[in-house]
């Protein structure tokens, strides 16, 4: 598994080797005659009453002492490679770009123009980016749907075998790990399936930093033989918002993905991003089984609660069906809202607007409300409580609602070509039949209901006014209000 | 030796009480738990350092907050107690022959272990044949009734704490559930004086007026509390806290108080002006 600089170094979980490099930069009280310009915050008085002296103390730029994130050769290099011992990778990089930043990066390396890529169509909005920025080209495979619930699973094996098969040219398959609801397709066969034929397997972990470190939760991107996985530390994984991780498995060239990296990434990383990832990282190999042994028995004790109200459906592993959901991650909080009358989006609405409760997202017909370390007891007996509410006060027959279908794409030309053809902005209505040259999606979760390339149909058409009409967040297109797209010409 | 207990009541504000000694100091699942005896207010039981009562003015907050429900509503005969985990709220209610069963949830069971050996005078109830203690989180134990009860009392501490579920508009909705048609909740306010838990008391009004279809505050004035001024609210289905009150009916119980009467009851919901418009701004 470890690659030869990892078995070099005594590798001791309790260290952390950023963190401790900056409590050590504190003590030295350095001249700062570089950037920031805020000087420790000096210059900057009313940002450094609001984030604290102890965070703008230590927003400092890259130097001898710190190492440098483009080329790590000493503290963060160490964290590094921590982190992958932690994560049974080959090599780990931490990223600051988001975890957006480690999906384009794996894609990057896997893809280049003209390549194929096999991919669900259910992926985070980051991945089709990243086919706009290297002119790969998407082959969908179709994701199984729960037609009760309106949601996209897994992909099913012969599917991911037939798109293998009818493209063997593919570079690489992509798989979410899991998807936003917690469904996981049957990764181990799907890397054995895409060694098999020569490509690489790439797993978009957003929702999966949790696996490494947990019992009885699915399998990990890593430990299932994935070749690379993008890790959003700052959602599961307790650090801050924008710190992410990329792991590697032993058949990618690290050299070549940390000059994929630097195509993209700031040359000023910071230093409080890099710090969340490395304290995380400690808690999660220290701490993390216990950690995640909780978050799991706190989202069975208000699964159980939130169907003893009645009407809602929070599903959990009887989903489970050896194939399109092949696992479910036990520690997602989903829950389907359309048999008490209301979809997810309204219910999501209501729990903020009158119970003061903000919750992940909601779609046209469920919710979803994130379990993490950080939570309590009583906080989870409030969201049960403002369900049961909810219900009582807002329960209806339910009709007139749609559930939510999934839409088979017709891809028409590769993200990249449709993102920089000609193009004209045409009212909705009028852009049916015609290629999209944009997204349309509802964020959260940010799973594109168009993408550059894609046919317009009437039914998507529909579904957009439908959604917009329920209230979802609705971005992508150049036009804020959605009102008109921008097709080819 | 001189040893003091300190309380902020606002940062730039502390009330001190002179201590004799400690009872009891422990760290309970929730919260901080201590009780201490003092010259001029007899025991203190404070938790998380904010006073919860003292043995010299609890009658004050344990008579208004049962006496004023029960002179109103001639039926009362099954209560839900929140919080009160000393047993005052529930040593008062004993005092009715008509109250047929008291469902007491506390989350602390700590709590409760250290009021009966520590704060006997109030706790001397907590075994009567009426009452049964649940040990549970106030929500998930009311969201599972309906129409239950005649009245709830929420005696919760303030709402920053591990109280703050029973101060949220979907707490006031399961108990308006848990009522039966013509019930009433009666909850503490907290005080309107100093400006942070003046805020507090208006959210909470707020969420009760958008509950109950009778919604009013009233006032007693507590030494130890706050600026020594508090708030209870009264919310109910059906009878108006002062039109329906049942004086002959109460006095007729020969029930012997200390604070509360029939005609402090009436003048207990008279408010100052700038409590009367920082209520109005919220019920509108």
């Amino acid at each position: 598994m470890q690659n030869d600089s990892t078995t070099k170094t005594e590798l001791d979980q309790n260290r952390a080797p950023i963190y401790e490099a900056l409590e050590r930069f504190r003590q030295m009280r350095v001249v700062p005659f570089d950037v920031p310009g805020h000087k420790r915050g000096r210059g900057n008085p009313e940002l450094a009453a609001f984030l604290g002296q102890q965070c703008v103390g230590v927003d400092v730029n890259s130097m001898k002492p710190l190492d440098n994130l483009c080329h790590p050769i000493s503290v963060i290099r160490d964290a590094e490679r921590l982190a992958a011992a932690a994560f049974g990778a080959a090599n780990a990089f931490l990223m600051v770009g988001g975890t957006t930043s480690s999906v384009q990066s794996m894609v990057l390396t896997a893809c280049k123009r003209g390549d194929e890529i096999i991919l669900p169509r259910n992926v985070h909005r980051s991945v089709i980016n990243a086919l706009v920025l290297c002119g790969a080209v998407p082959v969908y495979v179709n994701p199984e749907v729960d037609q009760r619930l309106g949601i996209s699973l897994g992909m099913k094996r012969e599917q991911v075998q037939k798109a293998i098969r009818e493209h063997p040219g593919a570079v690489a398959v992509l798989v979410n790990n899991p998807t936003y609801y917690g469904v996981c397709s049957d990764l181990r066969a799907i890397v054995r399936m895409a060694h098999e034929a020569g490509m690489l397997c790439l797993a978009d972990e957003a929702h999966g930093t949790h696996f490494y470190f947990g019992d009885g939760l699915p399998v990990s991107a890593m430990q299932a033989g994935a070749d690379m996985a993008a890790v959003s530390m700052h959602k599961s994984g307790g650090s801050l918002t924008q710190s992410s991780l990329l792991l590697t498995g032993p058949g990618v060239h690290a050299g070549y993905v940390r000059q994929i990296i630097n195509l993209t990434q700031t040359t000023s990383g910071s230093y409080l991003l890099m710090s969340s990832l490395d304290i995380s990282r400690r808690n999660l190999a220290l701490r993390g089984r216990e950690v995640f042994r909780q978050v799991v028995a706190m989202a069975e004790y208000a699964r159980g609660e939130i169907n003893a109200v009645g009407g809602y459906y929070a599903f959990g592993r009887e989903l489970i069906n050896g194939n399109a959901v092949f696992d479910f991650d036990t520690t997602k909080l989903s829950v389907h809202t359309l048999d008490i009358g209301l979809a997810g989006i309204e219910v999501y609405d209501i729990l903020r607007d009158e119970y003061d409760i903000q919750i992940e997202f909601g779609d046209i017909g469920n919710i979803l409300a994130y379990l993490s370390m950080g939570d309590r007891s009583q906080e989870v007996e409030r969201l049960v409580s403002a369900l049961a509410e909810i219900r009582r006060r807002y329960h209806t027959d339910g009709t007139g609602l749609l559930s939510q279908e999934y839409i088979d794409p017709e891809v028409v030309t590769s993200p990249q070509q449709a993102f920089y053809a000609d193009k004209i902005s045409l009212p909705l209505r009028q852009a049916e039949g015609r290629v999209c040259s944009e997204f349309v999606m509802c964020y959260p979760p940010g799973i594109p209901i168009l993408a550059p390339g894609e046919r317009v149909t009437g039914e998507i058409l529909d579904y957009i006014e439908y959604a917009k009409s329920k209230g979802c967040s609705m971005t992508g297109p150049e036009d804020p209000d959605i009102l008109r797209l921008n097709v080819l010409k | 030796m001189e040893l003091w207990f300190s309380e902020f009541h606002t940062p730039d504000v502390k009330h001190s009480i002179r201590v004799e000694r400690q009872l009891y100091s422990k760290q309970s699942d929730y919260q901080r738990i201590d009780i201490f005896e003092s010259p001029e207010f007899g025991r203190v039981l404070a938790l998380d350092g904010n006073v919860m009562l003292t043995e010299r003015d609890e009658f004050i907050y344990d008579e208004m907050i049962t006496h004023v429900p029960m002179a109103v509503h001639p039926g009362i005969r099954d209560i839900l107690v929140i919080g009160a985990g000393d047993g005052g709220v529930v040593r008062e209610l004993t005092r009715y022959d008509r109250v047929q069963r008291i469902d007491l949830v506390e989350m602390d069971p700590q709590v409760v272990e250290a009021c009966r050996i520590f704060l006997p005078g109030n706790a001397c109830r907590l075994d009567d044949a009426r009452v049964k203690i649940y040990f549970e989180n106030a929500l998930r134990f009311i969201r599972r009734c309906e129409a239950e009860y005649d009245l709830i009392i929420v005696d919760s501490n303030d709402p920053f704490g591990p109280s703050e579920g029973l101060f949220t508009r979907e707490f006031y909705g399961i108990c308006y559930n848990a009522l039966r048609e013509d019930g009433i909740m009666v909850n503490q306010q907290g005080s309107p004086f100093y400006a942070h838990d003046a805020e507090a008391m208006q959210r909470s009004h707020k969420r009760i007026v958008n509950t109950f279809p009778i919604s009013r505050v009233y006032q007693a004035h507590i030494p130890t509390y706050a600026a020594g001024y508090w708030l209870f609210g009264f919310a109910s289905k059906k009878y108006h806290p002062v039109d329906d009150l049942n004086v002959e009916a109460w006095r007729a119980l020969n029930l012997r108080t200390r604070y509360y009467t029939p005609r402090l009851h009436v003048g207990a919901f008279a408010l100052p002006a700038f409590l009367e418009d920082m209520l109005q701004e919220v019920e509108e």
